[in-house]
This record gives C-alpha cells, sequence and structure tokens, in this order.
C-alpha cells in the first residue's frame, strides 16, 4: 500500500485573509458565467468523443427512419420531392429526442446534476452548457444524415435555404427539449416521458420547420411563400430560449 | 460563531414532516458524525446544508451566510462527498479535475489539481478513464473534487458505502489529511465503528430532530454504541452537551 | 371535515340554472339556422366548450406561475383541477365538433387549424397529468407542472398560427362552405344572444367545477395528513 502522501495543506498553506482572497478573486478571463457554460460545453463534447454514444446512437436510430419511411412511403422521385422534408425532420425530430434524453441521463445517473448544483455558478449557465451541447450534437447528426440521404437518393440538399432552416428549427427543438428533458429524467416514466412532452410543443418548430425546408428544396425558390415561415421560427426560437433560461431554475432547485 | 448554525430547521415533504425544529451548531475544526437509523432523515439534513433542497422553515447559516439567499457565497466554501461519486466515468481524472475547477473558476487550475492528485494518492492514475477506476478509487477522486476549491466545510453523506476493508483505510487516511488544518466536517455514517476514530462530536439524529450529542472525550472507546442505542430509545432532553 | 361553503352551494344551484336556461335559449329561442338545420344548434355549446378549454389552461398556467413564486400548496391544487377541468372540456369540444361536421362536411375530422390545435392542447393536457404522475415529490410535481404547463400555454397560440399560416398558403377545401370561418353564418340577434348567453353560462359552470374540484384536492390532502398522522 502506497504510503500516505505528506500533508499537502500544511506545506504550501496560505494564511486565511490570503484564501479568503483567492475565492473572491475573479478568473483570468471571462465571467465565471461564461466559463462554466463552456466548461460544461466542453465536458460534453469531450465525454461524446471518446464513448460517441449519443452521436453513434443518434445516427443509427436516424438512418433506421429513413430506410422504415422507403418502405412506408412512396419515395420515388416524383412524390419525393413533396415528402422529403418530412421524412427529414421526422427523422431529426426523433433522433433529436435521444440525444437529448441521453444527455441528460448521464448527469442524473451518477449524480452529477448535484455536482453541477452544487458549484456557485447561476443555474443558467448550466441550461446554455447543456442546450449549445444538445444543439451541436443534432447539428452534427443533421451534417451526416443530409450527405447520406442525398446519396440514397441522388437529390441534392445542400442548398443554404436549408441549412438555415435546419439551424434555426434545431435550436428552437433544442431550447424547449433541454428544459423538459431536464424535468423528464427526474421522473420515474424517464424513457417514454419525453417524447409525450415535447412532441405536442414542438409542433410550430416542425411546421415551420417542415414548410420552409420545402419551400428551398423546390426548383425555383418562393422567398414570399417561405418568409412567414423563417419569421415563426424566429419567434419560436426567441421566445422559447428566453422562457426555458427563465424558468430553468425552477426545474433544477429543489 | 460557529461555523454552521442551523435553527428551528423544519423540511416538509407534501404532508410528510422529516425534520422537524431541527437545531444544529458545529464549531470550527469540529469532526462531527452524525448518527441515526435510515430514514431518519441525515441524507435531507445534509442535502439541506449542502444547498441542494430548501428547507421548508427555518434558519440555516454556513460560514455567516444565510441559505437559500446567499447559496452562491456559501458554495464556495463548501465541498460535498455523497455515496454517488458526481464523476464523469467517459472522462479522465484529470479532465474531471479540470471541469470543476473551471466550474469553480480556480486560479491557478493545474498546480491545484496536481496537489489534489497527490493528496488522494491517484497521480498515477491521472490520465486513466474514471469509468475504469474501483469504487474506492472513485470515492478518492471525489474528495478531491470536493477539496479542489480548499473549501472550509466539508460534507460527507456515508462515504464508506461500497468500499472493502482496505479501501475504507484508505479513504480514512484520506479523510484525516482533508480534516486537518482547521476544516469543518459533518458526516453521516452507519458505521460506529469507523465514525469512533475519525470524529470528534456524536450527534444522533431520530425522528426528524437531534436527539443527543457527545463530544469524543465524554465517552468511553467502545462506548458509542450503547450510547447511541440510548438516544434512540429516549427523546431529546433539553440539556444536551455541544 | 369542513362542510361545503354556503357560497359554493348557491354557486352549484346557479351553475344548474344558468345550464337549463341556456339549453332552452339554444333549442328553443335561437331560430334554426338556414343552411344546416337543427344540428348547427351543437355551435353554441361546442364553442362554450372550447372555450373553457383554452380558459383552464390559461388559468393553469397562472396559477402555476403563482405556485413557482410562492411555494403555496393551494395554487398547484388549482392547477390540476383547471388541467382536469380543460381536458373534459375540450373533449367535449372535439367530439361536438366532430358531431357537427359530420352532416355538414360529410366527415367527422378535418384538418383544419382549430381542430389540430384543439388536439394539441389534448395532447400537452395530457402529457401535463404524465408528467405529474411520473413525480413523487409534491414540490417537485407542483413545480413541473407549473413549468409544464408555461411551456404549454404559450404553444398553443403559436401552434394556432403556424397551421393558419399553412392554411392561407395552401387552403385545405373541404367541399362547399366552410362554416367554421369567422362569419360564415350570419348571427341574428337572437344567435348572438344565445352564444353570448352560453358562453357566460359555462363559464359559471368552469368556477363553480373549478372551486369544487379545489375543494376536493384539499380534502384529499387533509386526509393524507390525517393518514400520516395515524400511522406515525
Amino acid at each position: 500500500m502506497k504510503a500516505p502522501a505528506p500533508d499537502v495543506n500544511q506545506v504550501n498553506a496560505p494564511s486565511a485573509p490570503a484564501r479568503e482572497a483567492a475565492r473572491e478573486a475573479r478568473p483570468a478571463f471571462g465571467s465565471p458565467f461564461l466559463r462554466a457554460m463552456f466548461a460544461i460545453l466542453w465536458k460534453d463534447l469531450a465525454a461524446e468523443l471518446r464513448s460517441r454514444e449519443l452521436l453513434t446512437g443518434m445516427l443509427i436510430f436516424a438512418l433506421l427512419v429513413i430506410l422504415i419511411f422507403n418502405f412506408a412511403l412512396e419515395l420515388d422521385p416524383a412524390s419525393r420531392a413533396s415528402v422529403t422534408s418530412g421524412v427529414l425532420w421526422v427523422t431529426f425530430t426523433f433522433a433529436g429526442t435521444i440525444g437529448l434524453n441521453r444527455s441528460m441521463a448521464v448527469e442524473k445517473d451518477r449524480g452529477c446534476l448535484d455536482g453541477l448544483l452544487l458549484a456557485p455558478v447561476d443555474r443558467s449557465a448550466i441550461y446554455f452548457g447543456k442546450a449549445l451541447g444538445n444543439l451541436i450534437f443534432m447539428l452534427l447528426m443533421a451534417a451526416i444524415i443530409l450527405p447520406t440521404y442525398s446519396l440514397l437518393y441522388n437529390t441534392n440538399l445542400f442548398r443554404p435555404g436549408l441549412l438555415l432552416v435546419i439551424l434555426l428549427g434545431s435550436v428552437g427543438y433544442v431550447a424547449v427539449g433541454t428544459l423538459l428533458a431536464a424535468m423528464s429524467v427526474q421522473a420515474r416514466t424517464r424513457d417514454i416521458l419525453l417524447p409525450i412532452l415535447l412532441f405536442p410543443v414542438s409542433v410550430p418548430v416542425l411546421v415551420a420547420s417542415v414548410k420552409a425546408s420545402s419551400g428551398y428544396l423546390q426548383p425555383v425558390v418562393d422567398m414570399s411563400a417561405i418568409q412567414p415561415w423563417i419569421t415563426l421560427l424566429i419567434v419560436y426560437d426567441v421566445i422559447f430560449t428566453a422562457v426555458a433560461f427563465m424558468v430553468f431554475d425552477y426545474v433544477v432547485e429543489e | 460563531m460557529p461555523i454552521v448554525e442551523v435553527r428551528r430547521l423544519f423540511k416538509r415533504f407534501g404532508p410528510k414532516t422529516v425534520l422537524r425544529s431541527l437545531d444544529f451548531q458545529v464549531e470550527q475544526g469540529e469532526f462531527v458524525a452524525l448518527l441515526g437509523p435510515n430514514g431518519a432523515g441525515k441524507t435531507t439534513f445534509l442535502r439541506i446544508l449542502a444547498s441542494l433542497t430548501r428547507q421548508s422553515l427555518g434558519e440555516v447559516r454556513i460560514a455567516g451566510y444565510r441559505l437559500p439567499d446567499q447559496a452562491a457565497s456559501v458554495r464556495r466554501r463548501l465541498g460535498v462527498v455523497s455515496h454517488l461519486p458526481l464523476l464523469y466515468g467517459d472522462l479522465t481524472a484529470e479532465e474531471n479535475l479540470a471541469f470543476y475547477a473551471r466550474m469553480y473558476a480556480l486560479p491557478d487550475m493545474d498546480r491545484r489539481m496536481a496537489e489534489v492528485l497527490e493528496l488522494v494518492g491517484l497521480a498515477a492514475r491521472r490520465r486513466d478513464l474514471v469509468r475504469t477506476f474501483s469504487r474506492g478509487m472513485q470515492q478518492r477522486l471525489a474528495i478531491g473534487r470536493a477539496v479542489l476549491h480548499d473549501p472550509e466545510v466539508m460534507l460527507f453523506d456515508e462515504p464508506h458505502t461500497g468500499l472493502d476493508q482496505e479501501a475504507s483505510s484508505m479513504l480514512d487516511q484520506v479523510l484525516r489529511q482533508v480534516a486537518a488544518r482547521g476544516r469543518t466536517v459533518v458526516m453521516t455514517s452507519h458505521d460506529l465503528a469507523r465514525v469512533t476514530e475519525l470524529a470528534s462530536r456524536f450527534d444522533v439524529l431520530s425522528k426528524g430532530q437531534i436527539q443527543a450529542s457527545i463530544r469524543r472525550e465524554e465517552i468511553a472507546r467502545d462506548g458509542l454504541l450503547a450510547y447511541y442505542r440510548q438516544a434512540l430509545e429516549e427523546p431529546a432532553s433539553p440539556a444536551v452537551a455541544g | 371535515m369542513e362542510p361545503k361553503p354556503r357560497a359554493l352551494r348557491i354557486l352549484d344551484i346557479l351553475t344548474i340554472a344558468l345550464i337549463l336556461v341556456a339549453s332552452v335559449m339554444v333549442f328553443f329561442y335561437a331560430p334554426m339556422e338556414v343552411v344546416m338545420g337543427q344540428v348547427q344548434r351543437i355551435f353554441y355549446f361546442h364553442t362554450s366548450a372550447a372555450w373553457i378549454g383554452m380558459l383552464g389552461f390559461i388559468v393553469a398556467a397562472l396559477v402555476g406561475i403563482a405556485y413557482l413564486r410562492t411555494h403555496d400548496q393551494k395554487w398547484d391544487i388549482a392547477a390540476v383541477a383547471s388541467v382536469e377541468i380543460g381536458m373534459v372540456f375540450t373533449l367535449i369540444a372535439i367530439i361536438g365538433g366532430a358531431i357537427w361536421a359530420r352532416p355538414i362536411w360529410n366527415t367527422w375530422w378535418t384538418w383544419d387549424p382549430r381542430l389540430i390545435t384543439v388536439t394539441i392542447m389534448e395532447l400537452i393536457y395530457a402529457a401535463y397529468l404524465m408528467l405529474r404522475n411520473g413525480i413523487e415529490d409534491p414540490d417537485r410535481r407542483a413545480r413541473f407542472g407549473a413549468v409544464y404547463a408555461i411551456v404549454g400555454v404559450i404553444t398553443v397560440p403559436l401552434t394556432f398560427f403556424s397551421i393558419r399560416i399553412f392554411r392561407t398558403i395552401h387552403p385545405v377545401v373541404i367541399g362547399g362552405s366552410d362554416p367554421n370561418a369567422t362569419g360564415a353564418f350570419d348571427m341574428t340577434p337572437r344567435m348572438l344572444q344565445t352564444f353570448l348567453f352560453s358562453l357566460f353560462a359555462f363559464t359559471v359552470m368552469y368556477v363553480d367545477l373549478l372551486w369544487n374540484r379545489i375543494r376536493l384536492g384539499r380534502l384529499a390532502e387533509m386526509v393524507e395528513e390525517l393518514k400520516l398522522k395515524v400511522t406515525q
């Protein structure tokens, strides 16, 4: 058995006032809020990079969904144009819940949520850190699904407008989803609860995203038809990010 | 002024009252072992002290700061170890500590992390993933996480749970080091024998109140068990030591 | 156990009276609509029920906010009460609408903005109750319910608008006239009176049911407390 370590507390023990000063000192850069938020984001990305469980899960699920749609719907070239955006967004939505669930479950299972709450940071920093992580995962998934779908069905999905819609739609979905996942993960019926909570409330995002995507996928892009949808997406994103940010405290604080 | 001060604490969960009119005080440097039967409310009490749960009624002060209003100030001075490790399995020991160092906005992160890894005897395993650690090692790292920001008050919730003899002994060594130099410790435990060696004071929590409190000097070496049993049977007497 | 307060008993009687009068008005006072015939009379109850459905949601969100600020259990009891009532009335509205639609549009269901919104609202209600069901701790249950009610009440108008825009760009042809569109049938003064009166009667009924349900909730809580006292 290793000999007990020298009492490092004694070796370079600063005096009490110095300890106090160190405690209250501002860190080298940025506000504690941003620091904490990026720390959480970084931790989620680093952990995921190593295990790749979340992303793999989302991707396999998404591919399976596309496959099932192939059998369930007529995805021949003629009718495909009209259903592509629908299929894409249903895929994103379902696979998205897997990511949202997993991201929060990690915190809950090993008690890490307590660890986050014990830190002297604003609770909303936790929300934004987790939400940003969820957003990045969802965008990563989209980044892989889009080319895959394009290959499988020989269409080009890389229109800048579509990418914008995916961004806006994901932001709205993740804003509400992170909040609801924080709740559902603390309930007994955890796994089935998140979709049940999330889907009805994310209908505006879904509708707007599908319609806007559809618009951008047309051979001739009609901006006047797309405009109201983009507006709706932005409105939804702003409102729900604000609401989630305001009520998150009540979800995590006992 | 006591560093932990609890006055007339009530905690209710719906209609059920778990803690009632609880008074509790700890002077700086004391090592208090909080004993009690299952369901007595020890974990709930500790969570309130840890600022993780709000009290229903009553006053809680730590290092002069009030909970829950001044929770942020309290959290800076508090280190908590529960029976769950509060560590991320997919990150290395180092990365876990780095994460918490950032969350606590610690200056001079690297030096502090190295010190702590040394303290808990895990310096050799710093780059290993936490999910490869044994439970004992995880607990030691958890303590490291808890002392990272050099807190004045430490709360331990049954830290020896799930540890074998050797791991427990190693944990005790770390506990003694951590408790040295004026740190205040409140530890809940089921293990009376172990706690006899570590603590300077023994409190018994039962039926939602502190039923008894006695200092180490006042009790015979193997008298703790008898004292504990007696405290559970009798209701709290007003003239309680400490 | 506390007896039913006098005011509540009076309200009960008043509610019954109002509903009876409203029914009489609907069947005898209001004229028969030319195009749709007798079935149009459902309209009065159908819209009133839908209104209560929405009201229930708004109230649930408001008392939810009150709970978050005060942590007073009474707001939570009110929230559950409001959701339960809202849920029932929304269901009445949907079924009433289907009964009305069948002879008029020759279909039980249409994908029209109002219908979809109301159905989603019903689903949000159900999700609310499922959420609460999965949580043991009363305080957490109340907090989460409040948060979800707030999220829900904001979503409902957004959902309505999103599907409305959907409809103006791609108008859904149901076949013939669309009686649900505003001003689709002109209301004679008698119809208007009947309509407003039934709205009023339903609102009073809502308050009466709410009060009764809150009282029930409080009594249930008292029973819980007594149970604990006995077993401890």
